[in-house]
């Protein structure tokens, strides 16, 4: 991959060799990438951990993010404190970069809630799992900061830009491509970051684009960039650039993250009845962590007691997840009435006053017929 | 207020009146903004936002492209942002595209955030037959919304609510679903703008009676007055209730009425089967049935797929087959 092919950008190789590019370069020094590679490590623990969590059967299900550590840090990192995030479910390391609580991303697999983050503080607005509708809602927030006049206008602590999240599979999507034309037509600050990961459930990349699909965002009008998914360096340099480019007032990008699904689309998912090993074994050659440790112990950047700190530190956030998730509660049926509406309506009020009432009468046991008339 | 808005008294059509009641919003909150295709130097296909542009710039009311799915995904986008989004779905058989992100997002957002976000979007949609439109221009999709947890539903029958209930709707933190009875777009009345309104989610008694209650709604409104009027020459005393709010439905006043009555008719265009008659039904029937005479008797579209226009005179109900269902309620 990394030879192979020009139209990937590349800093970092899989070996770990710093390379240069004639139009991106990576803007940190050594603590920087020893930062990024504690966040990829701690965000493949939290990871490796929900797995094992569902598993055992604590979580209703997990969508893996195993592999593509470097394109969610990398671009997670590459944000400024006005940047706001619109995920797919799979954006765990995105959601660690902007200070969501773990915990908070397992109460949706669990099934305690739909989402219990708030998304205004943390900038990192809800899962949304139908496949691409966020991206419109990405693009139609950045015509917002666009209308509140928060772009251009030179104060880099002012000027804000959306990072929309979709995969590969998503780039079929209706929605996408109207997200397309809307952010392109009215020039919005977003940055569309797509991960290619290969594979849509069981559908490889061939059935969803017959051109590399960063190429598609030229018949949209603005430019696309592919860099290597797994080159966390790489990442952040073009994610910074272009989310530069939205703030300044330039419009949109279309990223394609090359990266590969090390793990099954999701935990009810199994990967062995649609694609090879071999493709599993010429991917883990690329791992993004692997890659940093690489170059951060040739270069003597980091030693072993850096890493074994990273690892203990990784091993805590396992501990706290796993108590933390046993802890949560279940949430309370009569109680989720209260939020389907601002001005609750008189019919619904009506109906959780019964199934209140119906419920207890349980509890007390004086449950009868008649208090089962609506 | 522009060329054609109301003083305190004026007569104006309805949608003149929705201008007015637009113009009104745009001019209260600077959030509110308009996005629609063709809603901004043409004015929409009805007119309804005629000069709204002109007056308030191409940032608040918005030429979207051409890509329903997309004006109400990037409306959830704006209102996350604070925005009051107000989107104009050209007609009614042109929502669908927009299905997933209104039932999917628009009316689960607030619910899925635990109460943390707002989803205050109007999406405005010209509705109903009786126009000799081609196809898909004449239909009354109104019982998907109405189904729909998260979604509040609202029609208006004549000018006065019209002008009214837009601004009502935009104010509302919920997200409303806003039909428009497009055949009755160029009906006018007198509308004095000192007369306070009353609330959004209420129906009101267009006609009082004693004998028989009439539910109807949006453009049926018309059509059952001028039943009623008929029955009233044979003696037969009809009230006629606007529903006006179709999620939530305003069971209270339409109990009220039938418990005096003891007979119910419901009246609407679109197809009887599952339609808001059918809820109607079932509610009167639960609360009224020790005052019912008669079962309640519904008079809709047939369950085809809305016809050739050339027959759409006989598939909507008309004065004569609202007037049969009277008769046959009252023959109990």
């Amino acid at each position: 991959m990394s030879n192979g092919d020009p139209e990937l950008v590349q800093l970092l190789t899989p070996e770990g060799v710093r390379i240069d590019h004639p139009e991106y370069a990576f803007v940190g020094d050594d603590e920087s990438i020893k930062g990024l590679y504690r966040d990829m490590v701690m965000t493949r623990r939290l990871d490796t951990e929900a797995t094992a969590l569902q598993r055992q059967g604590e979580l209703g299900l997990w969508a893996s993010c195993l592999g593509q550590e470097g394109a969610q840090i990398g671009s997670g990192r590459a944000m400024n404190a006005s940047d706001v995030v619109f995920p797919t479910y799979r954006e765990h390391g995105v959601a660690w970069t902007l200070g969501v609580d773990p915990l908070q991303l397992l109460g949706l697999f669990r099934g305690v809630d739909l989402g219990g983050w708030d998304s205004l503080q943390t900038r990192f607005h809800l899962y949304t799992i139908v496949i691409g509708a966020q991206a419109l809602h990405a693009t139609g927030y950045a015509m917002g900061i666009e209308r509140d006049g928060l772009v251009g206008t030179g104060d880099p602590e002012r000027d804000a830009a959306v990072i929309g999240y979709f995969g590969d599979g998503a780039t079929s999507q209706g929605d996408v491509n109207e997200a397309f034309i809307f952010a392109s037509s009215y020039n919005a600050p977003i940055v569309f970051f797509c991960q290619n990961n290969q594979w849509a459930i069981s559908e490889p990349i061939e059935r969803q684009s017959r051109i590399p699909l960063y190429r598609r965002a030229s018949g949209f009008g603005f430019p696309g960039v592919r860099v290597d998914g797994n080159d966390v360096l790489a990442v952040h340099a073009v994610t910074s650039h272009a989310l530069e480019r939205a703030r300044s007032g330039n419009g949109p990008t279309l990223i394609e993250a090359y990266t590969y699904r090390m793990g099954a689309h999701t935990t009810s998912d199994d990967p062995t009845k649609y694609r090879l090993a071999d493709e599993l074994e010429h991917w883990r050659l690329k791992d993004p962590i692997a890659r940093v440790r690489a170059h951060l112990t040739r270069t003597g950047a980091a030693d072993e007691a850096f890493f074994a700190d990273v690892e203990s530190e990784a091993d805590e956030l396992a501990a706290r997840i796993r108590e933390g998730l046993l802890s949560l509660a279940d949430p309370d049926l009569v109680q989720l009435f209260d939020n389907v509406y601002v001005e609750q309506t008189p019919y619904l009020a009506e109906q959780q006053r019964w199934y209140a009432d119906y419920s207890t009468s349980f509890e007390s046991g004086d449950h009868d017929v008649a208090a089962g008339r609506q | 207020m522009g060329t054609e808005a109301p003083g305190k008294t004026s007569k104006i059509t309805l949608a003149k009146a929705l201008n007015a009641g637009l113009r009104r919003a745009l001019e209260a909150d600077p959030k509110v903004v308009l996005a629609g295709e063709d809603i901004g130097k043409l004015g929409g296909v009805f007119r309804v936002t005629e000069g709204l542009q002109k007056d308030f710039g191409e940032h608040r009311v918005i030429d979207s492209p051409l890509a329903e799915s997309g004006i109400i995904g990037t409306a959830v986008g704006m209102a996350l942002r604070g925005y009051r989004p107000v989107c104009e779905i050209q007609f009614d058989g042109f929502v669908y595209p927009a299905f997933d992100q209104i039932v999917s997002q628009v009316a689960k957002f607030h619910f899925r955030s635990a109460g943390r976000q707002k989803m205050p979007i109007v999406i405005r949609i010209p509705s109903g037959g009786g126009i000799g439109a081609v196809e898909h221009h004449s239909e009354s999709p109104e019982t998907y919304f109405a189904h729909t947890p998260g979604l509040k539903v609202v029609i208006c029958s004549n000018p006065i609510d019209a002008y009214w209930m837009i601004q009502q709707a935009i104010a509302s933190d919920d997200p409303v679903i806003f039909f428009e009875p497009k055949r009755r777009y160029h009906e006018k009345a007198e509308l004095d703008t000192t007369i306070p309104p009353i609330p959004l989610h209420s129906a009101r008694v267009v006609r009082p009676g004693t004998d028989l209650t009439m539910l109807c709604y949006g453009p049926m409104v018309k059509t059952c007055l001028d039943a009623a009027a008929a029955a009233a020459e044979e003696g037969r005393s009809v009230e006629v209730i606007d529903l006006r709010t179709l999620s939530p439905i305003d069971t209270a006043t339409i109990v009220e009425s039938v418990r005096k009555t003891g007979h119910a008719v419901v009246v609407h265009e679109a197809p009887t089967n599952l339609g808001l008659g059918a809820e109607l039904a079932a509610r009167i029937t639960e609360q009224c049935f020790y005052s019912l005479e008669a079962p309640v008797l519904r008079v809709g579209g047939f369950d085809i797929p809305y016809p050739p226009s050339r027959v759409e005179d006989e598939y909507l109900p008309d004065l004569d087959r609202v007037l049969d269902a009277v008769d046959r309620s009252l023959a109990y």
